[in-house]
């Protein structure tokens, strides 16, 4: 007996707009409203949307038997909410028949994994938490950024309660081995691996329609055909792609969508079920370990992370970014977030790729910058606009520790005055009970205070009623010569 | 060959293509090049080519003692081919003014009686082709087609031009007709063509009237840099960021974009300053614009610069710019690479067709290039990725590709 496990990647980032340096400390909105809505909107109506339905069919069709898994970023949900709601009423519909897993990944599709432990674990939980509220689920397999995997991602994974990742099978990695089983990794053997079968993955989504191709026309049954000559020991076969290579890589005529349609049939004949990444763990017991030391991707041919971080230029713009996490995540304001989030996209560094040849053309295919060089020095004026505002929160003088504890003091503080101010209430309260009237009320104030000796100055601050963080800076300002 | 330019005594981009190709030429071997031009001064390279000078080619005939002759142009030349080439005198052109020699006159630049001199060259050019033994005759720009087709014509050989700039480069579309029918002339003799750019190839077709099959792009290329040049001393006390434009100072070239994006480079940033070196008849327009857009006080005018000052200034500038509205190939942006300055250029030139590593704008795009500027001089990495990659990148356009292209043209030539 052997499975398919199909996933569906859905990713789109936020393109930014011609940021020139003018509009550093000018212009704080970042976005190419325009082409994220056109794009998104075309995707949606040649694929995503067409494509949907399919599944759904297919589903409909088959009863429990035909399952697939989705793994959506954060970046991409919000523009489909605000672009084209009606595919998230697909997707809800989709989750409800129970038969399709969503996997959990970084909410930015971000390089946190490889940068920024602490943001990684953030944005995995505001991912998972985006996924639970739209879906009704929790994911427990994770899928990491285009599946940058290695041995400490493995750890981090595995410390965040995960039970399987899903990664490419690379050439470099596997060698003689077959990703046609469940593996474990080695510094974290509980963990599961799932490995993309790179050569079947691929005929649907690139090689589908390509006239030149030997195998040409592909059809349902030959595909199913091939999946069960597979040894018999090899029982998973782990079908990932790109959602768009639905319906965009490969277009509607084409016939990919029939393609998709007659896949249960055929197996059914030869015996091989559809699963999702959960099924697949629950079911398999892994076959020995994977040790991955240097990081892998599935992207470019060199299958590591040099299509993100191959250059000087790639590798100036994450360290810049990453430089100002800490401080980032301690601004309360809502803006900031967003923008963090949507700069951290890898999609953006993707762009900035010197790389010559097929892989360059792949990297310019995508690119909405004539050269890297151009979506660098744009991606530097944003992200420079960013740290300026960053640096208006908190000055760039107070050292993080420091701002921690003014901030852990201030957070205090108002649960303490919260508290005090109940005393003192009750306080009235008895006395005015017990003494009837011409007490004065202000003689009861100072009671209290020698107990909260720690929160005298904030109980003065209070009746100002101006936002925690101003006080903060100006006082650390002050204190700061008395430090030196 | 003939050509008009060839270093040390260069005026533009000419002499340095005409002198890299031919040594890039020797270097593919089994060539014998005579270079003709109208004034030698003695000093040029003779290690891989013949040169003869114009204004030492005797075109009347005068009786001289070889001690004489040895004595007036020993420096230059063979007294035993001056005496060749009296040999060959096939008309007398006494009429013309000649010297002591039968020679004619020349300056060698672009004087005012330029059209008089590219005559006097073609007929000093049927001297010389009578005398010396060539199976190619390969002519350098318009000033020296009129001198192919005249060889041409006296001996039969095949006759190939380069291309190097057209009269639509220079003017902007406002074509001289006198030059205009010179070099459509120049192309209806040729039995080959070739253009320094794919841009310039097209302009030959499309502008002139020529067959596609008739015209070949030989992209130009650079000479590795002497050592010498490339530790030139940065001139101490430098402390701006240094941002420089290089070149004639002519329409062709663009020069009020890159005042234009200086000026706004300049609203926004403060340790910066930009040069323009290079003479030309829009140099006061420029200084009146600069002045107009109260930039003065960090924009610098460094006049014509020669030989070691350009590597100077190369050297210790942090961006080149070549914002040329028509550039049939642009070496300069090469040149600034292999010192190491990270370059922009404009989309409208010829070398834009074969490099990478550089930025690319409109000419007219001067908000484009204020960003490229701004980035470059604000994040370190940019102006280190470009940097490197540039000196690899220029590092692997060698004279003798282009030498090897030429060659091959010639063989089916010749056949």
């Amino acid at each position: 007996m052997k499975s398919i496990c199909f996933y569906f990647q859905i990713h789109q980032p936020f393109r930014l707009k011609n940021y020139r340096f003018f509009d550093i400390g000018n212009d704080h909105y970042y976005y190419d409203d325009f082409a994220n809505d056109d794009i998104i909107t075309r995707i949606a109506r040649r694929s995503y949307l067409p494509a949907s339905a399919t599944l759904l069919e297919m589903i409909a069709e088959h009863g429990k038997r035909f399952k697939v898994a989705f793994s959506i970023s954060g970046t991409a949900l919000e523009q489909i909410e605000q672009y084209v709601p009606e595919f998230v009423d697909a997707l809800k519909d989709l989750a409800a028949t129970g038969c399709v897993e969503f996997l959990s990944e970084t909410y930015a599709h971000s390089l946190a994994s490889l940068q920024d432990p602490e943001e990684f674990t953030r944005q995995v939980k505001a991912h998972d938490a985006m996924i639970e509220q739209l879906f009704g689920q929790k994911p427990r397999v994770f899928r990491n950024t285009e599946l940058i995997y290695d041995d400490d991602i493995a750890a981090m994974v595995a410390a965040l309660g995960f039970k399987a990742i899903i990664t490419d099978g690379a050439r470099h990695i596997l060698g003689w081995k077959s990703p046609n089983y469940v593996y474990n990794a080695a510094s974290a053997p509980k963990l599961k691996l799932l490995l993309k079968n790179g050569k079947l993955s691929d005929d649907i989504a690139f090689r589908f329609s390509n006239t030149d191709w030997a195998s040409y026309p592909l059809t349902a049954d030959k595909f199913i055909d091939w999946i069960a000559q597979l040894p018999q020991e090899e029982q998973i076969v782990n079908l990932f792609m790109n959602f768009e290579s639905l319906g965009e890589l490969q277009p509607r005529e084409s016939g990919i969508f029939e393609f998709m349609k007659a896949l249960p049939r055929f197996a059914a004949e030869r015996d091989i079920h559809f699963w999702t990444p959960s099924d697949t763990i629950k079911a398999l017991k892994p076959v020995g370990a994977l040790a991955v030391p240097f990081p892998m991707s599935w992207s470019d041919e060199a299958r590591d992370t040099s299509a993100w971080l191959g250059n000087v230029l790639q590798q100036e713009a994450v360290e810049k970014l990453y430089a100002i996490g800490e401080r980032v995540r301690l601004c309360p304001d809502k803006g900031i977030q967003q923008d963090w989030n949507r700069l951290q996209a890898s999609d953006h560094f993707f762009y900035m790729s010197t790389k010559h040849s097929a892989d360059g053309n792949v990297h310019s295919a995508y690119s909405p910058y004539n050269s890297p060089y151009t979506a660098f020095t744009n991606y530097m004026n944003v992200l420079s606009d960013f740290m300026t505002r960053v640096e208006q929160q908190f000055p760039a003088d107070i050292d993080n520790e420091e701002l921690n504890s003014l901030l852990l003091t201030i957070n205090n503080q108002e649960a303490e005055i919260e508290q005090l101010k109940r005393e003192v209430e009750m306080m009235r309260g008895n006395i005015t009970h017990d003494l009837t009237g011409d007490f004065d009320p202000d003689e009861t104030v100072p009671e209290p205070e020698p107990q909260a000796q720690p929160a005298t100055e904030s109980v003065s601050e209070k009746p100002d009623k101006k936002p925690a963080k101003k006080p903060a800076a100006k006082r650390s300002a002050r204190k700061k010569p008395a430090d030196q | 060959m003939f050509g008009w330019e060839f270093p040390p005594h260069i005026l533009g981009g000419l002499g340095t293509a005409s002198f890299g190709l031919t040594k890039g030429m020797a270097e593919c071997g089994d060539m014998d090049i005579t270079f003709v031009i109208p004034k030698p001064q003695g000093d040029e390279p003779k290690d891989f080519a013949r040169i003869i000078g114009a204004c030492h080619t005797p075109v009347a005939w005068r009786d001289v003692s070889w001690d004489h002759v040895q004595q007036r142009l020993g420096h230059v030349m063979d007294p035993q081919l001056y005496f060749a080439l009296r040999d060959h005198i096939y008309a007398d052109f006494n009429y013309i003014g000649t010297n002591d020699l039968g020679c004619i006159e020349f300056s060698g630049r672009y004087p005012d009686n330029l059209l008089e001199e590219i005559n006097n060259y073609s007929i000093v050019a049927g001297v010389i082709a009578r005398t010396v033994d060539f199976d190619v005759i390969h002519s350098h720009d318009w000033l020296t087609y009129p001198a192919g087709i005249h060889a041409k014509q006296v001996t039969g050989k095949p006759f190939v031009i380069h291309v190097h700039a057209t009269d639509f480069d220079r003017s902007r579309g406002n074509v001289n007709p006198t030059v205009f029918s010179i070099e459509k002339d120049g192309m209806n003799y040729a039995d080959h063509i070739i253009t320094v750019s794919n841009r310039t190839r097209r302009t030959v077709i499309e502008k002139y009237g020529v067959h596609p099959g008739k015209v070949t792009t030989v992209h130009n290329a650079v000479e590795p840099l002497s050592q010498e040049l490339l530790d030139v001393p940065i001139p101490p006390g430098k402390k701006n960021k240094v941002v420089t434009f290089l070149g004639r100072i002519t329409m062709q070239k663009g020069p009020e974009y890159f005042v234009e994006a200086a000026a706004q480079v300049l609203r926004k940033v403060e340790n910066v300053q930009f040069v323009m070196a290079g003479g030309g008849d829009m140099m006061e327009k420029m200084i009146r614009l600069a002045a107009r857009r109260h930039i003065m006080d960090r924009f610098h005018f460094a006049g014509f610069l020669r030989g070691k000052e350009v590597y100077e200034l190369l050297k210790a500038s942090d961006v080149y710019i070549m914002p040329s509205v028509s550039e049939p190939f642009g070496i300069s942006p090469l040149e600034a690479m292999q010192m190491g300055t990270p370059s922009i250029i404009s989309k409208q030139s010829g070398c834009a067709e074969i490099l990478h590593n550089v930025i690319k704008v409109d000419y007219w795009d001067i908000n484009a290039m204020a960003d490229a500027i701004y980035s470059i001089i604000s994040y370190p990495a940019m102006y280190r990725e470009l940097r490197e990659n540039g000196l690899k990148e220029v590092d692997q356009i060698r004279w003798n590709k282009a030498g090897a292209k030429v060659i091959n043209i010639y063989k089916q030539l010749i056949g």
